[in-house]
């Protein structure tokens, strides 16, 4: 493989892999903190998108579109949480399959309504980084690569900060580690859980938009990001934000350097090949405990 | 007199399930995407046929009964397929079938058809019938048998514009590998040397990788067959990456770029591309009753939030439909042999032209356009309505201007 075009599918897969850890990191949240089965969370990215695609039509920027919509989806997210939490967590019935199965309904009653909505055709957007390119010497690099790659660095940089900084980012990782100890502490787990995954949901706002920045939109799309994003979390080690951005480098530069050699109808397979190798050796993942 | 009384009930039940049996619709049954990757094109072609289904039975009927669609979502999910015709047959217990739209839903199908010993109307499906060979399969689709007419026009194309040299991009799927393969057979017989041969997962996401391997390979020509989303992003890619300066020829076997919504976001991204279609409206396609279903059509279909154009898929299956009227009307009945025969010995006519089938069920004169995008400005779907938007460079008989190379025609 000639060294220039290696070196352009290591970049490009950077890039790449920055946008798979950004469309991960809801999950690494809801499935890796809080032990949610949230199967939904591709269909809330795309749900995402969908609103991101409505506010470019009113002339926004579909980055600071899916800024504007962090608010209203962290307020989607505590009321799904809280359905659950009454319907299933508080009962103890959330175990196994049924957890599970409420949030395939609640992807299956997303896609219909995006349907039943915007039809099945696929939408993208228009900004002044999409379509364009930047120039390094012989290398041109899209500028919408660039652009997921940058904001996804600001976004797990900030969630990461936010998670070790701040009383409720440190209650949510307490959370995740011993719910009893935390109610002994004085703090409401429910509550602490409840505001994560509107955090969890609020992420996928942004990196919906991020979603259709980099390509094309279907209401079904969700269903490939399914075995995406799991193997992103679970590689990465539930709930760490660093093991979400390595899963999803070492899953981006795989897929982009097999693409670019002889054998690129590999890509998935090589990708999820090394997910069964890193569970083999480190059951927790890379980064889990 | 009690004889006579039950006689004169029989006789009046028998009369009366006659007539309930003759007021029984004609049942059609289709499974067709109307979700998922093919859904744009599935819901565009249902539509197209309810708009028959409504015109025949505002004539009337078939054979004095009314015409009713049975369609079930098949999610663009070939593994659903099998299922729904089963339901359809031994369920709904439908007279006639209608195929799935495309090649991958319809051949876990064909093996059914054949074993039953029905007729199938197929729906741009594209060599299914190569290795079964059913004789009651009749494929609504302009390119015909093989990958001579598809491959072999765009290849020509490419040898017009001096290329020797050329790079195959094909989704790891049934219907690109089964083109992809003609035309690498088509290539090779016409000396073109292949410098680069990839396929590629479905639902990549990015194409940047494989369109830099494809520049490093130096081609001529690139001929890719892609599914919609993987044409949009190669599309987009191709703007933002290139794809070298040596290439003169782009495009072949994209589906999607028919699509009225990817049409209108990737507006002139589009120039240059050369790819396949089945009806632009450039002036030698213009067939009788063409352009007044189109008018009927746009009415719906910005009603329903279907496709607005309908250029691709909905002038076809509405032809579907007529082709089963002609014949049902021509020999009074339903018997799937007789239909058969008869649309094998017969002339069909359609709004997409007059067809004639050969021995396994294709086009016997394929008319497949290969039309090149120019001088496609902004976003405005308007402009896709007018000639000269999409320039057919073959065949010959229907050609309404020479290829330009990938360059030329991008300024």
């Amino acid at each position: 493989m000639d060294i220039e075009l290696l070196y352009e599918a290591i970049l490009a897969g950077i890039l790449l892999g920055c946008f798979y850890a950004a469309v991960s990191l809801g999950l690494s949240i809801a499935f890796g903190l809080l032990d949610v089965p949230h199967i939904a969370h591709p269909a809330f990215l795309v749900l995402g998108a969908f609103a991101t695609y409505v506010l470019v039509g009113h002339g926004l920027d579909p980055i600071l579109g899916g800024v504007l919509l962090m608010p209203l989806f962290f307020v989607l997210g505590l009321g799904v949480y809280q359905f659950y939490y009454v319907t299933f967590e508080r009962r103890g019935t959330d175990q196994g399959l049924r957890g599970l199965a409420f949030f395939f309904g609640i992807a299956f009653i997303v896609e219909v309504l995006l349907i039943l909505r915007f039809g099945v055709d696929q939408r993208m957007v228009e900004a002044p980084y999409i379509g364009q390119s930047l120039e390094l010497g012989d290398t041109r690099v899209p500028w919408r690569m660039i652009v997921a790659f940058g904001v996804a660095l600001v976004l797990m940089l900030g969630l990461t900060i936010f998670l070790s900084r701040t009383f409720i980012g440190r209650a949510i990782k307490a959370v995740a580690q011993d719910e009893g100890a935390l109610r002994l502490m004085g703090a409401d787990p429910v509550r602490i859980k409840r505001l994560a995954f509107g955090l969890a949901v609020a992420i996928t706002a942004l990196t919906g938009a991020l979603l259709i920045v980099v390509g094309p939109v279907d209401p079904g799309l969700g269903r490939i990001y399914i075995g995406r994003t799991f193997c992103v979390v679970v590689l990465g080690g539930l709930g760490s934000v660093p093991g979400t951005i390595v899963a999803g480098l070492i899953l981006g530069v795989v897929e982009s350097i097999v693409l670019s050699t002889a054998g690129a109808a590999w890509a998935p397979a090589v990708a999820f090949g090394i997910l069964l190798l890193v569970l083999a050796v480190r059951p927790a993942g890379l980064f889990g405990r | 007199m009690k004889a006579l009384r039950f006689l004169a009930l029989a006789a009046a039940a028998l009369l009366f399930a006659g007539v309930a049996a003759a007021q029984q619709p004609i049942k059609i049954g289709i499974g067709i995407a109307q979700t998922g990757p093919l859904g744009g094109g599935g819901k565009a072609a249902l539509l197209a046929l309810n708009m028959w289904v409504d015109d025949v039975n505002a004539r009337g009927g078939l054979l004095g009964r009314k015409v009713q669609l049975i369609a079930y979502d098949d999610q663009s999910n070939p593994a659903t397929t099998p299922g729904i015709y089963t339901k359809l047959l031994d369920v709904d217990k439908v007279d006639l079938l209608i195929a799935p739209y495309g090649t991958n839903p319809t051949a876990p199908i064909m093996p059914l058809v054949k074993q039953r010993d029905l007729l199938l109307m197929g729906n741009f499906s594209f060599d299914v019938n190569a290795q079964i060979k059913h004789d009651k399969w009749f494929n609504n689709a302009p390119w015909g048998a093989g990958a001579v007419q598809w491959g072999g026009t765009f290849l020509e194309a490419g040898k017009q514009l001096g290329a020797k040299t050329i790079a195959f991009l094909a989704a790891d799927a049934e219907f690109a590998q089964n083109l992809c393969t003609g035309g690498r057979a088509i290539a090779k017989a016409i000396g073109l040397q292949n410098v680069y041969d990839q396929n590629y997962p479905p639902n990549t996401v990015d194409f940047s990788s494989m369109l830099r391997a494809v520049r490093n390979a130096k081609p001529e020509i690139v001929f890719i067959c892609s599914y919609p989303s993987e044409s949009a992003a190669m599309v987009r890619a191709v703007n933002e990456i290139g794809v070298g300066p040596s290439v003169k020829l782009i495009g072949g076997g994209m589906v999607g770029l028919q699509f009225a919504p990817i049409m209108e976001s990737l507006g002139p991204m589009l120039n240059g591309f050369v790819n396949y279609n089945s009806y632009v409206p450039e002036k030698t396609l213009d067939n009788p009753g063409i352009r007044e279903f189109l008018a009927k059509y746009r009415t719906r279909a910005i009603a329903e939030k279907v496709d607005p154009l309908g250029f691709y898929l909905p002038p076809y299956n509405y032809a579907i439909g007529q082709m089963i009227e002609q014949a049902v009307t021509a020999t009074k009945s339903l018997d799937q042999k007789v239909l058969a025969d008869y649309i094998h010995k017969n002339e069909m006519k359609t709004i997409v032209g007059n067809i004639r089938y050969d021995a396994v069920g294709e086009w016997a004169t394929p008319k497949m356009v290969m039309a090149q995008f120019r001088g496609i400005k902004g976003k405005d779907l308007e402009q896709f309505r007018q000639p000269g938007k999409q320039v057919i460079i073959a065949p010959a008989a229907i050609k309404t201007g020479d290829v330009l190379p990938f360059d030329k025609a991008r300024n």
